[in-house]
């Protein structure tokens, strides 16, 4: 039995609208999934897939065998059923644009799932470890606010018992689970939104572990019977430099300001040590890192490319250039306390160099009409491919496309590099693809990435071996060291 | 010499019941006309509330696609009309953020919230009241002097911060009670014992919030009624103390508070959204919350509906038992 605390609630336990799109789900299977490494490796699939037509066409071999938690044996309807709904216009799926490119999917036979695409999409398998879903239960109910949101089933190694709204979701371990039944019997998450709230919760015994922010975990540095489990993470936070402002558009401002932030400060103060500098979305301890573009706090040279450039400093200390001021709004979201105080470290760093921050917070609504002219506290991070960030932050064809692209960023090597990465070929190619990016991201910064922020958490010390998966920015339930919970052992 | 209540005037009590109920017809219509109409004014956006921190990486025609399904973009008058119409025929509609039909949203939470609500309302009435008549007695007296202190100081405590307080006192330090929950955290059957000892907390802090404003209201009622004539003059009579406290000052010392019991109701559903929160209370306060800041309208719609008739019948019960009380007011509002 394993009772653990959350953050936060799913909305939905729906795989149709997003629930578990990355994996983890607990009820669900997709039809591959992570290991601890990140690594694919097969699950409803018996292995990965085949890729032809120039990486245009994907085929999966289905398990045999599998049946959902109603009995029901898994076919490979229930792979296009699952599909089809998601990129049905009707199914409210805000994450639906993470399949764009899916052509077709159709099934051959009971056992083989075929999927055509659009375009050749070289990480397109890390997207099919999407949940699968029984056709026979989902379908014929209103898919938005159906039962099925609340009363899931699915091919899993647990099957929900019960879910009370606001409290906690329990469930049971699935006797007939095709990966043989975990030896947790009993899951539960409870819903702990105040942090001091769950760390008290997990000190009382009620938890077993839970997530908290690094200065309350430290409350359990001295507790013999409790683990400290820090998750990597490629969960950052960078300043959005606009390019369509005179300021932030400048290159040697963006150069200037790269340079001048002390990103290892950040990291501990804000974070507690909890996490690393960060350069780009791709960490520096990924495999996709591009080497040698770590950038140096160095606020001497920033001040002389500011200086060379034609920024003279003013009476006040704020730097012109033509009549215009180094003067710029950053923007947070209004009640993110980690944002706030990153905004607020950036700002500091960046009138040391002469160029003047205003921190100003409010809701989405109100930042996202003024993203082309102001600077944004931007949060984000997938770690399963390279692709998936910085496709979205830096591609110029998304510029300022809903929450893509927030900079405007409009590089061309980039954006060639972007295009070479996600066509294919082999592992080598899309790292050399990547490291061009880097690099011009690096030479041409129109955001300044500022840190990786670590997940920590606290658990009883009664399991072997427990690892975490390195996390993206939205963690819920599927992250922290139960990922994997339907593969604990008890220690005795 | 304690009066006896004459038979209940049932007669004029109903008639009063169903002018209110008449009246709250058009006071309803309105209110959710004008949450219609403040939920379409916010700057919150249905369309990316609904896509959370998925719409942050969403493209502009998702985005767009979502706000077309959900119907943001269509003027708020033609759509409360329509959550008007479909609401007297008993739907309730659909709620897009919680994915369910609001009627499941509001049938899942709200008995837990009215338990939580009510135990915390009757003690905080029957505590406070007793604490104000025993303060009045002995005004300037110590127990006296401690208790207005306390009800002062607490009068200012956020339920916030006592329900932390109280979750690290009892549950942590001594251990004895539960820190969150409706039932033991491992468990998955609801039984009445675990319910009834996960609800100690919660609720005496929520009546711990409320418990101020009775024990001040019945302490001066009940002190300016032992000062008032009919009292002296039935002290005078030799009757004993308790029948002057009880028969006679506390009835008149006690309409002030009846009064109260209708105004405080509004206060009471605030405090029980955030003791709900601290103490993961499955009730109707997290769908509040969520409801608002989403501008998820059918939802929103219905939950204003409850509190306005929970201030209603706040009222309504007030005035009924003020009629009882004191028969010169009657039962004509």
């Amino acid at each position: 039995m394993l009772v653990v605390g959350l953050a936060e609630e799913p909305e939905t336990l729906s795989p149709l609208l997003g629930y578990g799109k990355d994996g983890n789900s607990k009820i669900f299977d997709g039809l591959l999934r992570h290991d601890a490494a990140m690594r694919l490796q097969p699950a409803l699939a018996t292995a990965l897939p085949r890729v032809t037509d120039d990486g245009r066409t994907y085929t999966y071999s289905l398990r045999k065998g599998v049946t959902f938690s109603d009995g029901k044996p898994f076919t490979a309807k229930d792979v296009v059923f699952t599909y089809r709904t998601i990129l049905d216009e009707k199914t409210n799926n805000a994450a639906k644009g993470e399949l764009d490119a899916i052509d077709q999917v159709t099934a051959q036979g009971d056992d083989t799932v075929v999927f055509s695409l659009k375009y050749p999409y070289a990480p397109f398998a890390e997207r099919t470890v999407l949940p699968i879903v029984p056709e026979h239960a989902a379908a014929g109910q209103d898919v938005n606010t159906g039962p099925f949101n609340t009363t899931p089933i699915g091919t899993g190694p647990y099957v929900l018992t019960g879910w009370s709204k606001g409290e906690k979701l329990t469930f049971k371990a699935n006797p007939h689970y095709w990966g043989g039944e975990p030896k947790i019997k009993k899951l539960t998450m409870a819903v702990v939104k105040d942090d001091d709230v769950r760390a008290t919760r997990l000190r009382t015994g009620d938890l077993d572990g839970a997530i908290l922010p690094p200065e309350l975990a430290k409350g359990f540095k001295g507790d013999k019977s409790r683990t400290t489990i820090t998750a990597r993470t490629t969960d950052f936070r960078g300043v959005t430099l606009p390019t369509g402002n005179k300021v932030t558009g400048d290159l040697a401002v963006r150069r200037a300001l790269d340079l001048a932030v002390d990103r290892q400060a950040m990291v501990d103060t804000l974070l507690e040590g909890a996490g690393r500098a960060g350069y780009g979305p791709v960490p520096t301890d990924s495999p996709w890192f591009a080497k040698g573009t770590e950038r140096p706090h160095d606020l001497e040279k920033a001040k002389k490319l500011l200086d060379d450039a034609g920024w003279k400093a003013g009476d006040d200390g704020v730097r012109e250039k033509d009549g215009t001021r180094a003067a710029f709004t950053l923007w947070y979201p209004a009640g993110d306390k980690l944002r706030e105080e990153h905004a607020l470290a950036f700002a500091a760093d960046a009138k040391k160099a002469g160029v003047t921050v205003t921190v100003q917070s409010g809701t989405w609504e109100v930042i996202e009409p003024r993203m082309k002219d102001d600077a944004v506290l931007a949060g984000g991070g997938n770690p399963a491919d390279p692709d998936f960030d910085l496709y979205n932050l830096l591609h110029s064809s998304l510029a300022l496309d809903g929450f893509n692209n927030m900079a405007a960023y409009r590089n061309p090597d980039v954006d060639k590099a972007l295009e070479e990465g996600r066509r294919g070929g082999d592992q080598a190619a899309r790292k050399a693809a990547y490291d061009t990016v880097q690099r011009g991201l690096a030479d041409n910064p129109g955001y300044v990435f500022l840190t990786h922020v670590d997940h920590v958490y606290v658990v009883k010390d009664a399991w072997k071996d427990l690892t975490t998966q390195v996390e993206p920015h939205d963690h819920g339930l599927g992250a922290g060291p139960w990922w994997n919970a339907e593969d604990w052992q008890p220690k005795q | 010499m304690t009066p006896r209540p004459a038979a209940l005037p049932w007669g004029p009590m109903a008639r009063m019941t169903g002018r209110r109920l008449l009246a709250a017809v058009p006071v309803l219509a309105v209110v959710t006309f004008g949450v219609f109409a403040l939920a379409a004014a916010s700057p919150f956006d249905p369309a990316r509330a609904y896509a959370g921190t998925a719409g942050l990486g969403a493209r502009q025609d998702v985005l767009d696609q979502l706000s077309d399904n959900l119907g943001a973009d269509r003027p708020f008058a033609a759509r409360w009309w329509d959550w008007l119409l479909s609401a007297l025929t008993g739907d309730l509609g659909r709620s897009p953020t919680l994915r369910q039909p609001v009627a499941d949203v509001i049938g899942e939470r709200l008995g837990w919230s009215v338990l939580l609500c009510g135990v915390a309302f009757a003690v905080a009435v029957t505590a406070g009241t007793a604490l104000g008549v025993l303060t009045a007695r002995r005004p300037g007296r110590p127990l006296d002097r401690a208790v207005t202190a306390l009800a002062y100081t607490l009068e200012a405590a956020p339920p916030f911060w006592l329900g932390l307080l109280a979750v690290w006192f009892f549950a942590v330090h001594l251990g004895v009670l539960p820190a969150g929950g409706l039932t033991d955290t491992g468990s998955d059957t609801v039984t009445a014992g675990q319910v009834a000892s996960h609800l100690v907390l919660p609720a005496a802090v929520l009546a711990f919030t409320q418990l101020p404003w009775f024990v001040l209201y019945v302490r001066q009622g009940v002190g300016d009624a032992l000062r008032e004539d009919p009292v002296r003059g039935a002290r005078a009579r030799g009757l004993s103390e308790r029948t002057v406290l009880l028969g006679h000052a506390l009835r008149s010392g006690l309409l002030p508070v009846l009064t109260l019991v209708g105004s405080r109701v509004p206060e009471l559903i605030t405090g029980a959204l955030l003791v709900e929160t601290v103490f993961s209370w499955p009730g109707i306060a997290s769908a509040t919350v969520e409801a608002a800041t989403k501008a998820d309208f059918p939802l929103l719609a219905a939950l204003t509906v409850l509190a306005t008739a929970a201030v209603l019948a706040g009222n309504l019960l007030s005035d009924l038992l003020y009629g009882l009380a004191d028969p010169r007011v009657g039962f004509d509002g």
